[in-house]
C-alpha cells in the first residue's frame, strides 16, 4: 500500500474542524457489477478535491451516492455534521450541497436568469396562490432570488445571455450556466461532474479560474470529477484516485504524480481517457 | 412564451418585438365589443362559444402537458367532472350563486385530477400517458352508470338550468358568449400569472430535467400534483362552460376519448407551453371542419355527404397533426411569431 | 358446480386474453426497433380487416385477397416509416407517439372513405359451438383464435431467432448504432418489421373482425392492448403474452364476479385500473428490470 493512502477516515477530518464531506466504507453494485467498493475519504472545508480514474472507475457513481441519486449498498455519507445511509436528495439544497451533471442538465425552455434563479427554489416559502395574486411576501421573495441570480450572472460573465432560453446557448456557455445555478445558493459543498468535458483549452482555463473563485470568493468546498489531468493537477488541493470502484490513492497532486500504483493503474497506462462516460 | 418575446438586439438594448400589452388590450375590446353588435346566433352558438370552452380546456391541458411535460389522454374526463358537478350543485343547492358553483365544480375536478395524478409520482412517459386513460374510461363509466349524477334521467341526458349571474339572465346566445368570455378572461389572467411565477418556472424545470429539479430543491412531487390539480381545475371549468354556455345539456357521450384527443390536438397545433397556443389551436379545430364542409360541398356537391365529410375531417385532422409535429413543433404560435417578425422587419426597412 | 363455472370464466378470459396479446405484439414489434409506441396499430388492424373483407366481397379468392392486403399493409408501413417517423427521428418518444395518433386518424378516415362505413360480417368458417373439455364448456371459436395467435407468436419467435433479418431486428433493438456499424441495413430491417406488424394486424383484424364484425370500432381494440403493454412492458413479446392473459382473465372474472354489484360494463376500465394498481406496486412491470438512472 502506498503511503498516501491515509488511514480510514472518520470525521472530523483534520484537527477539530469537521469535514465538509466524508464517506465511510461506501459500497455499491448494480446487478452484480461493482461500482464502488469500500470507499472512505474526507474532504476538508475550503478544499478543492479532484476525483480521477479511468472510465467506469465509479467516479460518477460516487457523486450520485453523495447527492442521494443512488442508494449505497452499505456505508455512510457525512454532510454538514449529519450522517446518512442514503442521502435525501430532496433536502440536498437545504443541507448546503449543490451539484452539476456530467451531461448538461439545464432547464432548456427557461431563460438563463430563470435557470439560475431556480437554484434558490428551496428557499421559496410563498404558496402558489400568493404568487399568482402577487402578495408582497411572494414578490419580495422573488425579487431577492432574481437579484442573487443577477449577481451570479455577473460573477460568471453571463449577463449578455441573461434572457436567452438556455437551450439555445453554445455548449460551453450552458456548462457555465449550470455552474451558476449550482452556485447561486452559496453552497458549502459543490459537486462538479466533469465540468470541463468537451470544452476548448481557453474555456477550460476560464472555468478553472471560476472554480477557484467559487472557493476563494464564495467559500465553497469543491469536489470535482475531471479527466484532464493537467487541469486537475493545477486546480486541486488533493486528489482521490478510483480504479474499478476502489480508492487506490488519495493525496496531494505531487503525491499522486509519484505514486507507483496510480501510474501503473492509470497515468502511465494508456487507459481510454476520451469519451467521458462513467457508471 | 412571453419571455421569449423579449429579444436582444445587437446593440444590447432590450426591445419588445411582441405586441403583448397593446395587442391584448385591443383583442379584449374586440372580443367583448364586436360580436354582440354584429354576430348572428349561428356564429355565437356554432363557433364562438365552443371555441372559448375548448380554448380553456386547451389552456388547462397545456399547464400539464406543455409546461409540466406530463402527457394526458384523459382530459375530457375532467370536463365531464366539472360539468356534472356544476349541474348537481345548481340542482341540489339552488341557493348558491352560479359563480360559486363554477368555482366548486373546478375544485371537484381538481380533486379528481389529483387522484388520477397520483400514478405520475411513480410512472413516466408512455406508462403515465396510458394510465391517464384510466381516468377517461372510469369517469365516463361512472356518469353512465350512476343515475344520481344525472338526476336519474332515463336517457342520461340532462338539461341544465338557464344561465344567470346575480339575477342577470344570460340565456341568449350573446349572453352565454359574454359569460364564457368573462370566465375565460379571468382564468387566462390567473394562468398567465401562474406560468410567470416561480411555481410556473418550477413546472418547466420539472419538464426539462426532473433530476436536476429535485437536486436544486424543487419539491418535485408537490409540483407534479399541483400541475394535475390546476390543469384539472381549468379543464373542469371548461366543462362547465361546455355544458352551460354552449350545449345547455350534459351527457357522458359528449366527453369521450375523441374529445380528449381533440383537446390534445388543440395544444399540439397551437403550440406547447404557450398561452396563445391554446386559443389559436382551438380556433383552428373549431373552424376547419366548417371550412372543410363548405369546400367539399363546393367541389364535390352531392357526393360530399355527411359520412364522407366525417372521414375527410379525420384525415385532414390527422394530417394537420403530423404536419405540425414535423414542420413546426412549436405550433401556430411560432408560425405567427415568425410572420409578425417578418412584417416588423419589412416596416423597419421601409422606415 | 361453482368451481366449474369459475373455470369456464377463467378459461374464457385467458382465451380472449390471447387475442389481446396478438394486438399487443404488433405494438412490441415496432417499439423494439424504433422506440415508437405506435398508436396507429389499431387503425392498421381495421384497415387490414376492412381491405380483406372488401376484396373478398368483390369476388377475389381468399389467397389473392390476403396477398393484396398484405402488400397494402407493407406499403402503408413503409409509407409511415418514410414520411412520418423518419423526419421525426431524434424527437422525444412522446412526439412520435402523438404523430402515430395523427396517423391513426388518417388511416381510419382513409379506410372508411375507401371501403365505406357499413358493418361487414366476416365468417372464418369456424362454428362457435361450445366444446366440453373435462366438464368445462369452452367456445370453439375462442380456442381456434387462441391457437392461431399461439402459432403466430411461435412463428414470430422462430423468425427472429433463426433468420438473418430476424437477427438484424434483434441487433437493432439492442443498439441501432452498433447495428449500423456492422453493416446491417436498417431499411431492410424496418421494412421487415413493418411487414411483420402488418401481418400481425391482418391476423388480429381477421380474428377480431370475425368476432365483432368488421367496422370502425375494430380500431378501438388498441385500447384493449394498452393495459396489456403497460403490464408486460412495451418491449417484451413474452410480456405481451403474459400481460394479455392476465388482462383477459381479470376482465372476465371481474365482469362476472364484480360487475353485477356495480351495474356492469366495467370491462372498459377494469384492465386499466388493474394494470395501474400492479404498476404502483411494481413500477418496472412484469419482466422489466429497474432502470438505473444515468446522470
Amino acid at each position: 500500500m502506498p503511503a498516501v493512502l491515509s488511514e480510514p477516515v472518520v470525521p472530523p477530518a483534520n484537527g477539530n474542524v469537521p469535514s465538509a464531506l466524508a464517506v465511510e466504507a461506501l459500497s455499491l453494485s448494480f446487478g452484480g457489477v461493482t461500482a464502488l467498493s469500500d470507499i472512505s475519504f474526507a474532504v476538508a472545508p475550503g478544499e478543492i478535491r479532484a476525483v480521477i480514474g479511468p472510465n467506469g472507475a465509479g467516479k460518477s457513481s460516487l457523486l450520485n451516492v453523495v447527492s442521494g441519486l443512488y442508494r449505497p449498498d452499505s456505508g455512510r455519507v457525512w454532510l454538514g455534521g449529519h450522517s446518512f445511509a442514503a442521502v435525501p436528495t430532496d433536502r440536498l439544497a437545504t443541507l448546503g450541497v449543490s451539484r452539476t451533471f456530467q451531461n448538461l442538465a439545464l432547464f432548456k425552455g427557461l431563460s438563463v436568469l430563470d435557470n439560475v434563479a431556480a437554484g434558490l427554489s428551496h428557499r421559496l416559502r410563498a404558496g402558489v396562490l400568493a404568487q399568482v395574486i402577487g402578495l408582497p411576501a411572494a414578490r419580495r421573495e422573488r425579487a431577492e432570488a432574481q437579484a442573487k441570480a443577477e449577481e451570479l450572472l455577473a460573477f460568471l460573465h453571463l449577463d449578455d445571455v441573461r434572457d436567452r432560453p438556455a437551450g439555445t446557448l453554445p455548449y460551453g456557455t450552458q456548462k457555465r450556466v449550470e455552474l451558476a445555478r449550482a452556485l447561486v445558493s452559496r453552497p458549502r459543498l459543490l459537486l462538479l461532474d466533469e465540468p470541463m468535458a468537451g470544452m476548448t483549452l481557453t474555456e477550460k482555463r476560464d472555468l478553472s479560474g471560476h472554480i477557484r473563485a467559487a472557493r476563494d470568493d464564495l467559500g465553497a468546498t469543491i469536489v470535482l470529477i475531471e479527466h484532464d489531468i493537467g487541469v486537475v493537477m493545477g486546480l486541486s488541493d488533493r486528489i482521490a484516485v478510483l480504479d474499478y470502484g476502489r480508492l487506490i490513492a488519495d493525496g496531494t497532486p505531487d503525491d499522486i504524480r509519484n505514486d507507483p500504483v496510480v501510474i501503473d493503474a492509470y497515468l502511465g497506462v494508456a487507459h481510454d481517457l476520451e469519451a467521458g462516460e462513467g457508471i | 412564451m412571453t419571455d421569449l418575446a423579449l429579444e436582444k438586439t445587437a446593440t444590447g438594448t432590450v426591445r419588445r418585438l411582441s405586441p403583448a400589452p397593446f395587442g391584448i388590450g385591443v383583442l379584449l375590446i374586440v372580443a367583448y365589443g364586436v360580436p354582440p353588435l354584429v354576430a348572428s346566433e349561428y356564429l355565437f352558438d356554432a363557433i364562438l362559444t365552443p371555441f372559448l370552452a375548448l380554448a380553456l380546456a386547451g389552456l388547462g391541458l397545456n399547464i400539464l402537458t406543455g409546461y409540466a411535460g406530463q402527457v394526458s389522454l384523459g382530459s375530457s374526463a375532467f370536463m365531464a367532472v366539472g360539468a356534472y358537478a356544476a349541474y348537481n350543485l345548481a340542482l341540489r343547492l339552488p341557493g348558491l350563486p352560479f359563480l360559486l358553483d363554477i368555482l366548486l365544480a373546478g375544485l371537484v375536478a381538481a380533486a379528481v385530477g389529483l387522484l388520477f395524478g397520483l400514478p405520475s409520482l411513480r410512472l413516466r412517459g408512455f406508462y403515465l400517458a396510458v394510465s391517464t386513460l384510466a381516468a377517461q374510461f372510469f369517469v365516463q363509466w361512472v356518469f353512465n352508470k350512476v343515475g344520481w349524477f344525472s338526476n336519474d334521467s332515463p336517457s342520461g341526458i340532462v338539461t341544465v338550468p338557464p344561465l344567470s349571474v346575480a339575477g342577470l339572465p344570460l340565456d341568449s346566445s350573446a349572453g352565454r358568449y359574454l359569460f364564457a368570455l368573462g370566465v375565460v378572461t379571468a382564468v387566462t389572467l390567473a394562468v398567465w400569472r401562474l406560468v410567470e411565477s416561480p411555481t410556473g418556472r418550477a413546472l418547466v424545470a420539472l419538464r426539462d430535467h426532473e433530476t436536476a429539479a429535485r437536486v436544486i430543491g424543487i419539491p418535485v412531487l408537490r409540483v407534479k400534483l399541483l400541475a394535475f390539480a390546476v390543469s384539472s381545475f381549468i379543464i373542469g371549468v371548461a366543462g362547465v362552460l361546455w355544458a352551460f354556455a354552449y350545449l345547455r345539456t350534459v351527457e357522458p357521450a359528449g366527453f369521450n376519448l375523441d374529445r380528449s384527443f381533440q383537446i390534445l390536438f388543440i395544444v399540439i397545433i397551437g403550440g406547447l407551453a404557450s398561452l396563445r397556443g391554446a386559443f389559436l389551436g382551438a380556433a383552428l379545430i373549431v373552424v376547419f371542419p366548417l371550412l372543410l364542409a363548405r369546400l367539399g360541398e363546393a367541389l364535390l356537391g352531392g357526393l360530399f355527404d355527411s359520412g364522407v365529410l366525417e372521414m375527410s375531417q379525420r384525415i385532414v385532422l390527422g394530417l394537420l397533426i403530423i404536419t405540425f409535429l414535423i414542420a413546426e413543433p412549436a405550433g401556430l404560435t411560432a408560425l405567427l411569431d415568425r410572420a409578425w417578425n417578418r412584417i416588423c422587419g419589412r416596416f423597419r426597412r421601409a422606415g | 358446480m361453482e368451481w366449474q363455472f369459475f373455470t369456464e370464466v377463467l378459461v374464457g378470459g385467458l382465451l380472449s386474453g390471447v387475442m389481446y396479446s396478438l394486438v399487443a405484439i404488433g405494438f412490441v414489434l415496432i417499439y423494439k426497433t424504433s422506440g415508437v409506441l405506435n398508436f396507429a396499430q389499431g387503425a392498421l388492424l381495421l384497415f387490414a380487416a376492412l381491405t380483406f373483407v372488401s376484396l373478398a366481397e368483390r369476388g377475389l379468392p381468399v389467397w389473392a385477397a390476403i396477398l393484396l392486403t398484405l402488400a397494402a399493409m407493407t406499403l402503408i408501413g413503409a409509407l409511415i416509416e418514410r414520411t412520418v417517423l423518419r423526419p421525426l427521428v431524434n424527437q422525444p418518444p412522446i412526439t412520435l407517439f402523438m404523430a402515430t395518433l395523427g396517423v391513426s386518424y388518417v388511416i381510419e378516415g382513409a379506410a372508411q372513405l375507401l371501403w365505406g362505413t357499413q358493418v361487414h360480417g366476416l365468417d372464418l368458417g369456424i362454428d362457435d359451438l361450445p366444446l366440453e373439455i373435462g366438464g368445462v364448456l369452452i367456445s370453439s371459436f375462442d380456442l381456434f383464435a387462441a391457437a392461431v395467435a399461439g402459432a403466430m407468436v411461435a412463428a414470430l419467435t422462430l423468425f427472429f431467432r433463426y433468420t438473418r433479418i430476424g437477427l438484424g431486428f434483434r441487433a437493432v433493438a439492442d443498439d441501432q448504432l452498433a447495428a449500423l456499424a456492422v453493416g446491417l441495413s436498417l431499411d431492410r430491417i424496418w421494412t421487415a418489421v413493418w411487414t411483420a406488424a402488418g401481418v400481425v394486424a391482418l391476423v388480429a383484424g381477421l380474428l377480431w373482425g370475425a368476432r365483432l364484425g368488421v367496422q370502425f370500432s375494430l380500431s378501438l381494440v388498441v385500447l384493449k392492448a394498452l393495459p396489456v403493454l403497460v403490464l408486460g412492458g412495451f418491449d417484451s413479446i413474452a410480456g405481451a403474452i403474459v400481460g394479455g392473459l392476465i388482462v383477459g382473465a381479470v376482465e372476465k372474472l371481474a365482469e362476472v364476479y364484480v360487475g353485477p354489484f356495480v351495474g356492469g360494463g366495467i370491462e372498459g376500465w377494469i384492465a386499466y385500473v388493474a394494470a395501474l394498481g400492479f404498476l404502483l406496486i411494481r413500477p418496472s412491470g412484469l419482466f422489466g428490470a429497474k432502470p438505473v438512472e444515468r446522470v
